[in-house]
């Protein structure tokens, strides 16, 4: 449970001396001051309110309300076809598409028993990981403008993520509702010319990483208001069932690419790093390294990119039916683990379709994580959650 | 040294702000309306009906199957069959669309009629200004303002194009091919029924069903 260096996992060292831990007393004589708080435009992070108590500035309650952004996409998906389902799961969390396509086609093709080609496979590792690029690169930005830095870093971070987005939209014909995976494979073969423009963009991330990193990691002000802050132990973590960065910045050892081996994972060489406090700083950090494993893991996959077929020659585009069963596939999305839950009566529509969202769960703690800290710490700490309103309501 | 950090960072900001005056890899955002990013081909915005030939409604190649309609994710296409039917590109009568409307507002793009449609009949158009300011009436897109020509589709998506082009051809020449052989075997037949009518009279019965092809050939 610790964060000490194993085999697959790696701690992180920092400089020590700012912490401020939470200040938990008893209730004062005055009465508390309960405030509706949260994001409330779409272009934060999403619609959502936190009913916060609050004893002069400390935080003595706190309750999240969801259900702002809620669109009913499991029932719309139990009343339409399987293929049909695919680009509205882009609509989930809308930074990721590609791993939300990906987690939907694996629970698909683990109920129906197709095949996917080694092309395929390839380039779904390609797109997940430029996904975990572009997500951590705008979530970190996000964090950094919820701590005061107004757009600066933020607009660094969407810089980069264009080029990603940009790749994106070549392959897929859209920016971020990229439709792009099927149950058997991918909908596109990509040309020889993005592949090369792919390696392009992927040669110049790790100079962003520097850049950005060298901004902000010994900038006072964020280790100010980042460290001490929002403290998860790694044993509520686990209870809570929070995964992702989240979960692995408080020293528990757990990835799905490394413990489930969906996909191809498994052939590649890559290192989970791991956090030792738990803290907002951890998690930014935990970010920050998972960007530089991601770009190994990219120049990996890109070097051994084989040809062949993108899609199952078996797999039908109409008239899908898979046998009756039921299927739950997962994988190591951007915010944590994204499953897609399934059960096919052998129609053409799930019988029942059900998806675990990383956000939601991950967002359950909120309250143990600010009670005993400062209003304007809490929006830092649920910055550091990293969500997606789309993915938490549905 | 407090602030040391803060100083970094500064220089970091100074360093992308001189930059973006320089480098094209530092400021990548355009003036838009009076500066345009090209439209990349693989883009994809709202779907159009392709025609071929000179005449819309002749060259449609829309044979209002529904299936589009029914995979349609957010159900925006609304398809109304026709009564009679209409000589399709291979010559064969087919049914055609006599109301084919899809909403802009519902639409989102995401290509899964394209995927599903058999005949290669709707695409996806480029063009993303569709903002209009009748609410009504300017969002819903009747099957004229839809159809679009094949050179438009060349023109806009020219690999992709080409490819549907060549499939289509090799698709026309198959069943060219068939048709031919069908007309044949039945003038052989009709000609080996002229030459021995009498006994023919009650065998041929049976079969008649499976001559099929008879009025394929009529059409040519």
């Amino acid at each position: 449970m610790s964060g000490s260096a194993t085999d697959i996992g790696f701690s992180l060292a920092r400089q020590e001396g700012w912490n401020r831990p939470p200040v938990i007393e008893p209730e004062g004589e005055g009465e508390l001051l309960e405030v509706a708080m949260g994001p409330h435009h779409p272009s934060t992070h999403g619609v959502f309110r936190m009913d916060v108590a609050l004893d002069g500035e400390r935080v003595v309650k706190l309750k999240p309300v969801f259900g702002y952004l809620h669109r009913n996409h499991e029932k719309i998906a139990e009343k339409t076809t399987y293929l049909a389902s695919m680009p509205y799961t882009d609509r989930l969390d809308y930074f990721c598409s590609m791993t939300n396509n990906w987690a939907y086609a694996l629970a698909v093709e683990k109920l129906s028993g197709q095949e996917v080609p080694e092309r395929a496979e390839y380039l779904r590792v390609i797109l997940a990981e430029l996904t975990r690029i572009q997500n951590h690169a705008s979530s970190i930005g996000f964090l950094l403008q919820e701590m005061g830095a107004s757009g600066t870093p933020l607009m660094y971070a969407f810089r980069e993520r264009e080029k990603i987005l940009d790749l994106f939209e070549g392959l897929s014909g859209s920016r971020m509702m990229c439709n792009y995976m099927r149950f058997g494979g991918c909908r596109v073969d990509p040309s020889a010319a993005w592949l090369d423009q792919t390696r392009k963009v992927v040669a110049g991330i790790p100079e962003f990483v520097d850049e950005f990193e060298a901004f902000l990691r010994s900038s006072e002000i964020v280790m100010a208001r980042a460290q001490g802050m929002g403290i998860l132990p790694g044993e509520l973590a686990v209870n809570a069932g929070v995964t992702g960065p989240m979960l692995r910045a408080s020293g528990v050892n757990y990835d799905i690419r490394k413990v489930d081996h969906y996909g191809i994972y498994d052939r590649f060489k890559f290192r989970v790093p791991l956090g030792d406090h738990g803290d907002i700083y951890d998690r930014y950090m935990i970010r920050m390294l998972e960007m530089r494993e991601s770009i190994g893991i990219l120049e990996q996959a890109l070097k051994e990119v084989p040809g062949g077929p993108v899609m199952d020659p078996k797999a039908k585009i109409r008239n899908f039916r898979p046998k009756a069963g039921e299927a739950y596939g997962r994988i190591e999305a951007p915010k944590g683990e994204l499953g897609f839950y399934l059960i096919s009566d052998g129609g053409p529509n799930p019988y029942r379709y059900r998806v675990r969202p990383p956000s939601l769960i991950n967002l359950t703690i909120l309250e143990d994580m600010c009670l005993g800290h400062n209003v304007a710490d809490v929006v830092l700490i649920f910055g550091s959650v990293d969500i997606v309103l789309g993915e938490v309501d549905r | 040294m407090l602030g040391e950090g803060i100083l970094r960072g500064l220089a970091e900001t100074a360093r992308n702000f001189a930059g973006s005056y320089f480098s094209k890899e530092r400021l990548t955002t355009v003036e838009y309306p009076e500066e345009r990013i090209p439209t990349i081909e693989a883009a994809r915005v709202f779907p159009f009906l392709v025609y071929d030939g000179p005449d819309w409604e002749a060259g449609m190649r829309c044979v209002a199957c529904q299936i589009c309609e029914k995979e349609c994710p957010p159900k925006c296409i609304y398809i109304e069959k026709s009564k009679d039917k209409k000589p399709d590109y291979t010559g064969k009568p087919q049914i055609y669309p006599a109301r084919f409307d899809i909403d802009v507002s519902v639409c989102m793009s995401c290509q899964i009629c394209v995927e599903v449609c058999p005949f290669e009949a709707i695409k996806m158009d480029t063009v993303f200004e569709l903002s209009t300011d009748d609410r009504f009436g300017g969002l819903l897109q009747d099957r004229k303002e839809l159809a679009k020509s094949n050179e438009y589709y060349h023109k806009i998506h020219p690999t992709e194009a080409a490819e549907v082009d060549a499939r289509l051809a090799e698709e026309k020449a198959k069943s060219e091919a068939k048709a031919k052989a069908a007309a044949e075997a039945a003038a052989a037949k009709a000609a080996a029924a002229a030459a021995s009518p009498a006994p023919a009279a009650t065998e041929v019965k049976p079969t008649q069903p499976v001559i099929p092809p008879k009025p394929a050939g009529g059409g040519e």
